[in-house]
This record gives structure tokens, sequence and C-alpha cells, in this order.
């Protein structure tokens, strides 16, 4: 007997801050009205995805010490455009990033909650930290956070709002106009808490939700972010969408779950996934680097650049050569705000791959940035891109895929007018809703079934 | 436009009576879910009424002044004003939404940024009434901060420093900030510009660089200047100190006067406390907060309250006047009382559906039937409907 054909999952991750949104693009439209997320999320829910994800930055992104104007700024508060959502939807999820180290569990709790009530259960959660001072800036508590704290908070924040969550059974509210009882026990949503980041206590003002806590989602990709995934999370957001690499942070996160008591399927891999498509494979790779060019502007790869490089390139040529001098090591100054800075963990080492690179290929340093960064995920005609998204998921390379648009808000509507047909066709796409919560969606404990 | 006073309610649970959710019309099981808060805007948006409210506590909602016998006899569980709010928008076209935030414990950068997205999303119908909170129960929800004793009788000392006007001037810091991240994009930021590659001119950003006693915020907002620049600020106040911050920071202020010429006095303090704020040409709407128990006939207007009284087993008790009447009977007060110089009302329906279809089927007929209140909306945004323009940006050059 084979192995039984998996499902797989998709969902719609309302294009970013970052260069792969194309705003340049005669097509996009605007970032901030709510209409660009209402078309984004319809466009979803009407090709059946399994919900709609929104990422968050609290506070604006700058390099060389100004607020960096090459990409998209701007973005609207998370919890109201989801719960503004839920009015113009009816069963697709409703995901945020919410962040654990700007905010306190009693107040996240009750937004979450809420937001399960008045979605009728859609709700999730993607829980991130930061640790950064320069966020920090704009919250009362300011930078406290050293960085090998922030799982530990994270992990205790979450734990924290699960308790919270579970303060009501959830046959509490009995609302009986004839005895003039309305609560079963007076003593509903109690909880008291303490640990070394949190010592709160009180009644939970918000009675248990519809999916009795939101579906959480976890998407760093460091050892403590795995393990707090393989601990808590319901859902992960990689960023490994290729067959080999895909297989391996799907094993080793899967790996994790049973010192947790957890079965496999309670924890859905989802890599986030950009794509282009056309009408046959090599039109397809046409588009795909005109779209690369759109997204990597000769501007943009000086910047991208001066993130490894750590240093000031403004009077580099981007149609020119790498600089002759090497990364400056040390503290990172030039870019604050964005994650990626991050990712650059042996700069020295990175631009040695790429002078290589460069000079194999003779390339320039926008065509070089162009080459080493961001290629899309899935490039091809619908058929080809239905066929290898259905070969990673059986493959257990995810069980299924974060679409990242790269034009607001119609970059969907290709992918789900073509490729989600082919997938339905294929059997491993659902043609219908076969629940009304997201954990029914996911296929999770808690769900209505 | 149409003069007479502005009309908003103030919608809470199944009304502002304790026992209300126990009347045939109520629906108590439902508390908690979207159709019911949609169902309810809409039927004032039908009135054409400027705005609701939706009230708001962190903790379980206490009523001081109708205490519960049993601990089990009142409505109890309430969600988040401002995701109602939100989850409303798109469903309404024209009536203001105006939900409760607590200051206290929160963090403004959430806030300011929440306020301005439900205004994208509502196109221009957001406002807020921020609230302080002062309890040891309140304190121990977040854990962050002992506030210590707070005596709210306080709040009638004007000229003394205590723990409440400590509460109230880091709510007017707290207001400043708000009001500083919403300007903090200059309307055109965004420029979309193909030949240099910005996105926005970054001239057009600003830090707000606030410093205060209580927290210090850097800005820019990550959420563009929303559609009405200055949401509608709003608060409930009973005494000089809460006065003193609608007069530093509010568009509207809630005055609780029991009759017209506490209404008077409230107004002559309030206008004076504006001029000490260095505001006396901005406006500064008064609204008078009345809880309405209404009837076709006075009789029945009483009766409805006794039977609620009745189930509650206590009077009703209101920390502002208590009008039990007529329609027509409740639009002789509210006109008085504008006359006297209030710019409009906050009314707190006692049960709901009752009373609230009583405010928009029977006394906004009777307020039209004298030229008192408009028979449709006639602007498009909340300050528009207000009479507040759209401000400049406090960060623009001129």
């Amino acid at each position: 007997m084979g192995k039984p054909i998996k499902q797989v999952h998709l969902a719609a991750h309302f294009p970013g801050v970052n260069n792969t949104t194309v705003w340049s693009d005669p097509q996009a439209g605007s970032h901030i009205e709510f209409s660009s997320f209402v078309r984004l999320a319809q466009t979803a829910e009407r090709a059946k995805f399994d919900f709609f994800f929104l990422a968050e930055g609290l506070r604006l992104r700058e390099q060389g010490g100004q607020i960096y104007d090459l990409d998209v700024v701007g973005r609207p508060d998370t919890f109201t455009v989801l719960a503004a959502l839920a009015a113009v939807t009816e069963r697709l999820g409703l995901a945020g990033t919410i962040n654990s180290t700007f905010n306190e569990p009693y107040e996240v709790a009750r937004q979450f909650a809420s937001l399960d009530h008045l979605s009728a259960g859609r709700a999730a959660w993607n829980v991130v930290t930061s640790w950064d001072a320069f966020t920090g800036e704009n919250f009362r508590r300011g930078g406290f956070l050293p960085q090998e704290q922030r799982y530990e908070r994270a992990q205790t924040f979450l734990d924290t709002a699960l308790e919270l969550f579970g303060s009501w059974r959830g046959d509490e509210v009995v609302a009986d106009a004839a005895s003039g009882v309305f609560l079963s026990d007076a003593a509903a949503g109690s909880f008291a808490h303490k640990d070394a980041h949190f010592d709160i206590s009180g009644r939970f003002s918000v009675p248990r939700s519809p999916q009795g806590k939101p579906v959480i989602l976890q998407a760093g990709d460091s050892d403590g972010g795995r393990e707090f995934a393989a601990a808590s999370a319901d859902a992960i957001f990689s960023r490994h969408g290729t067959l080999e690499a895909g297989q391996a942070f799907y094993a080793d996160v899967k790996g994790r779950l049973a010192k947790y008591g957890r079965r496999h399927d309670q924890l859905v891999v989802l890599p986030a996934a950009t794509f282009v498509l056309g009408d046959t494979d090599a039109d397809a790779q046409e588009r795909a680097d005109v779209v690369r060019h759109q997204q990597v502007s000769g501007q943009t790869a000086i910047k991208l650049l001066e993130q490894l490089w750590n240093a000031d390139l403004s009077d580099h040529d981007p149609d020119g050569p790498l600089p002759t001098f090497d990364p400056v090591v040390g503290e990172h100054t030039i870019a604050r705000g964005r994650a990626s800075v991050r990712m650059h963990r042996d700069p020295l080492a990175t631009a040695r791959e790429y002078r290589a690179l460069a000079e194999a290929k003779n390339l320039s340093i926008r065509e070089l940035i162009i080459q080493v960064s961001g290629r899309q995920t899935f490039v091809g005609s619908a058929a080809t891109v239905a066929a290898r998204i259905d070969e990673l998921v059986q493959a257990d390379a995810a069980d299924g895929f974060i679409l990242v648009p790269h034009v607001t808000p119609g970059g969907l509507d290709e992918f789900a007018d073509t490729v989600v047909p082919l997938l339905q066709e294929r059997g491993v796409f659902r043609t219908e809703y076969s629940g009304p919560t997201l954990r029914d969606h996911l296929g999770l404990d808690g769900g209505s079934a | 436009m149409t003069t007479g006073p502005h009309l908003a309610v103030a919608l809470d649970a199944a009304g502002w009576h304790p026992a209300a959710w126990r009347a045939e019309d109520a629906r108590p099981r439902e508390l908690l879910s979207a159709g019911h808060w949609v169902e309810l805007v809409r039927e004032a948006e039908s009135a054409a009424l400027d705005f609701v409210t939706i009230e708001d506590t962190l903790g379980p909602r206490v009523d001081p002044f109708n205490p519960s016998g049993t601990g089990t006899d009142q409505v109890d569980g309430h969600l988040d004003a401002v995701l109602v709010a939100a989850r409303v928008a798109p469903l309404t076209s024209r009536i203001g939404l105006v939900p409760t935030a607590v200051v206290t414990h929160t963090e403004p950068f959430h806030l300011s940024k929440a306020i301005a997205t439900l205004d994208y999303v509502s196109s221009g119908r957001a406002g807020v009434r921020v609230r302080v909170a002062w309890t040891q129960e309140d304190n121990r929800l977040f854990g962050r901060r002992d506030i210590g004793e707070v005596d709210l009788a306080d709040a009638k000392l004007g000229d003394q420093v205590s723990p409440v006007s400590q509460l109230f001037d880091e709510t007017a810091d707290y207001v400043e900030v708000l009001r500083r991240l919403w300007d903090s994009w200059e309307d055109d930021a965004e420029i979309r510009d193909a030949a240099t590659g910005r996105f926005v001119d970054r001239d057009k950003l600003h830090y707000i660089d606030f410093e205060g006693k209580w927290f210090s915020v850097k800005g820019p907002s990550i959420t563009p200047r929303p559609p009405q620049g200055q949401p509608v600020v709003t608060s409930l106040a009973h005494a000089v100190i809460p006065y003193r911050l609608a007069a530093r920071s509010g568009d509207v202020v809630y005055i609780t006067p029991l009759d017209r010429a506490e209404a008077v006095d409230t107004l002559a303090v309030v206008r004076q406390e504006q001029a000490v704020a260095g505001r006396e040409r901005d406006t500064l709407h008064v609204f008078g907060d009345l809880v309405v128990f209404l009837g076709e006939t006075t009789q029945a207007a009483r009766e409805h309250k006794a039977r609620l009284d009745d189930w509650a087993g206590a009077e009703y008790a209101s920390d502002t006047r208590v009008f039990v009447g007529t329609p027509a009977e409740l639009a002789d007060v509210l006109l008085d009382l504008h006359a006297a110089g209030l710019s409009g009302f906050r009314l707190r329906p006692a049960a709901i559906p009752h009373d609230l279809t009583a405010i928009t089927r029977g006394l906004v007929p009777e307020l039209r039937s004298r030229g008192a209140f408009r028979t449709d909306y006639e602007a498009s945004t909340l300050r528009g409907l207000l009479g507040l323009g759209r401000p400049a940006n406090r960060y623009a050059a001129v």
C-alpha cells in the first residue's frame, strides 16, 4: 500500500514591504486602502485558500540613518484590518503577525479571542519576537529584551495567552431570562499566572471563542524558533521552498514534535513561495526575468549589497563590479528594522561566494543581486506549477505554501484562476470548504468536525 | 446643514440597565456575535445618527452604581471595542464609529495605528473614546505597573496633584502621541516616483520624538495618515480634571449634568479650561449623556423601567441623568439643553433593542418634525458630520 495522497494547503500573503513587491507595475494598486485587502482576501476565498496572512513590522525600516524609500512603506494595524476583512469574507482564515515583545498577553489574548468571535472561528496568530532597541523606541518598554531571551519570552507569552483562552470552558453563559441567571459560574475566566516575565491575575473578559484559541503560526528559522514551533505551533511558516531544503526542514521540525507528545499532523509546514506564471514554461521564464529586474532596480541592488557589506556603497555603479574592499564585520550599522540583515551570518564568506559568481559569469552588481536574491519559487505554466506544488507536498518538502504575490492587489488572480483548478483536478485541493473554522481547513484538532 | 443637536448612541451589551438582557426582545446569547453589532449599528445609521460609541473595559465590566447581587445575574463577557467597530465598518457606510479604548496600560503606538486603520476601513468615520483604568484589578491584568490607590473623588480638585490628576496628565500625553503619529505622514508622502525609484518622499515622514514623564515614542507611524487626517477624539468626564483633558486634547466631551442648571455650570468650566489650554478657537463639542427609558406613553415608559428594576431587584442608578418618558418628552428635554449650550447628546439606551429603536424610530422623527435633526447624512466623514474640517498636518511646511 502506498502512502496516502496528501491534501495541499494554500495561504495568501498580502504583499510585503520589501523588494519582492513591485509597486512600479502599472497594475499595482494601493497598499493601504481597504479595497486592496478586500480584493486579495476575496480572491483567496474564491479559490478556497486556507487563510489570508498579514505580516507586521513596528518601525519603518532605515538604511544609512534614513527611512528606506525604495520599497513599499506603510501598512495597517493587523487586528483592525483582519476584523474588517471578517465582514467581507465567510470562510477564509485570517492570520496576523503579532509581536510578543512589544505587547502584553492579556491584551493580545483579548484581541485574538475577539477576532475569533467576530470571524466565527477563523483567527490565526503568527507569533513573532524581536529584541531590538530600534523598534523599542516606539513603545513604553523601550528595547528591554536581550536577544537570547526573545524565544523564552515568546514561549511564556504564548503559554500565558493560552491560559487566558482556556480560562473559559465555553458553557458558562446560560443567559436564562426566566431565572435571571446569566452566568453559571461567577468565577469563569479566572486566572493567575506567574513566571519570570509575567505576573498577572484576574478574570479574562472574553468568553471562549469558536476555535477555543486561535491557530498558532510560527515563522522563525533559528533552532530556538524551530523548537518553539514544535512545542506550541499549529503551523510553521518557513522559507525552504525547494525539494531538498524543504525536505530537510520538514523532517527536522516534524522530528522535534515527539518530545512534546505531539503527532506529525499537528504541525502544518508551509514555506513561503513566490510564483510567476505564463502560457508556456518559456513564457513564464521570460516574465520571471522581467519581474526580477523590476524587483531589483539598480538602486535596490546597491541597497541590498550595502546590507551585506555593512557599508555605504552609494558611490558604486550598479552596472559595475563589486566593491574592491571586503564587508565591514561587526555591529550592523547600515540597515535597521529588517529581518534579512540577520541572515548574513558570515558576511566575508558570502562576499567570497558573490565574487566568485560575479567573476565566473561576468556579472554587474545588479545582475549578481538578481541571481543571488529571492528567485521565484515557482516559474512555469499553470500545469507545471500545479505539478510542482503537488510533487513537493507529496514528497514531504511541505504541507502547502504561503503564496506571496508580487503585485497588489491582483497578483493572485491568475494563480486562483489557472493553478487552483488543476490542483483540484489532481484531487489534492479542496473544491469546497469542509467546515467553518480555520482549524477545520488545516485539519487540526479543535475544529468543528 | 440642518441645525439642532448632534445625536450619538452609546452601545453596551444588551443595554445600560443590568437586567436589560432579560427583556423579551433581547438576544443575550448573541452579544458576542458580529451579526448582533452589525444590526445595532445599522439601526442607528438608518436614523442618520452622528455616531455610535462602543463601551469597553480591559477586565470584566463592573457597574458600580448597580452592583450585582449574586455575581451571576448580569451580562458577563465582552469583545474588544476597536475590533467590533472594524467588523461593523465595511457593512455600514455613513455613521461614525467610536470605540472605547483604555489608555492607562496600553501602547499609544498600537492604538494610533488601530484607529488610523479603523479610519481606512470605514472611509473616514473613525473616532475613539479614551478611558483611564484606575483599579488594582486593572493593574493586575497587565502586571506591569502598580498605580497605587486612586481616589476618583480627587478628580474634583483641579489645582492638586493627585493619582487621578497624574492618570489624566498621562492620558493627555497619550492623546498627544496619537495625534502626532496620525500626522507623522504627510498626505502626499507616497509618491511612487518611477524615475528615482522612490515609493515615498521621506522628507514627508516625520519622527514625532515625543518624550514625556510616562513614555517616549519615536515614530513615525507604520500607518499612513488616515483619511480624516485626525480621527475624532472623545472622552467621558464628570469633574474638572477630566474636563481639562478634553479641553486640552478632545473633539467631543460627554458630560453628565442632572439638569439644565448643572449643564450650564459644567459648560462654563469646560470652556474656561479650553481657554486655559489655548484652544478657544478650536471646536470642542460638549455632549450631554442621558440614560433613556422610552415608551409610547409616559406610563408605558415608567412600566418599562419598573419591569427592569423588578428583575434587577433594585432601582436603576446612574452617573448621569436618567430620562423616563416618551420620545416627544425627550425631544423637549434635549432641545432645552441644546438651547442652553450643549451641542449634542450621547443617549444610553437602557434596553436594546427597545430603547434603541425608540430613539431611531421615535425620537429622531420627532426632532425632524421640529426641524431639529437632519433627514439624511450631510457629510461622508465623521469629522464632516461634526462640522470639524479636515485639519492641516502639524508637520507640513506651510
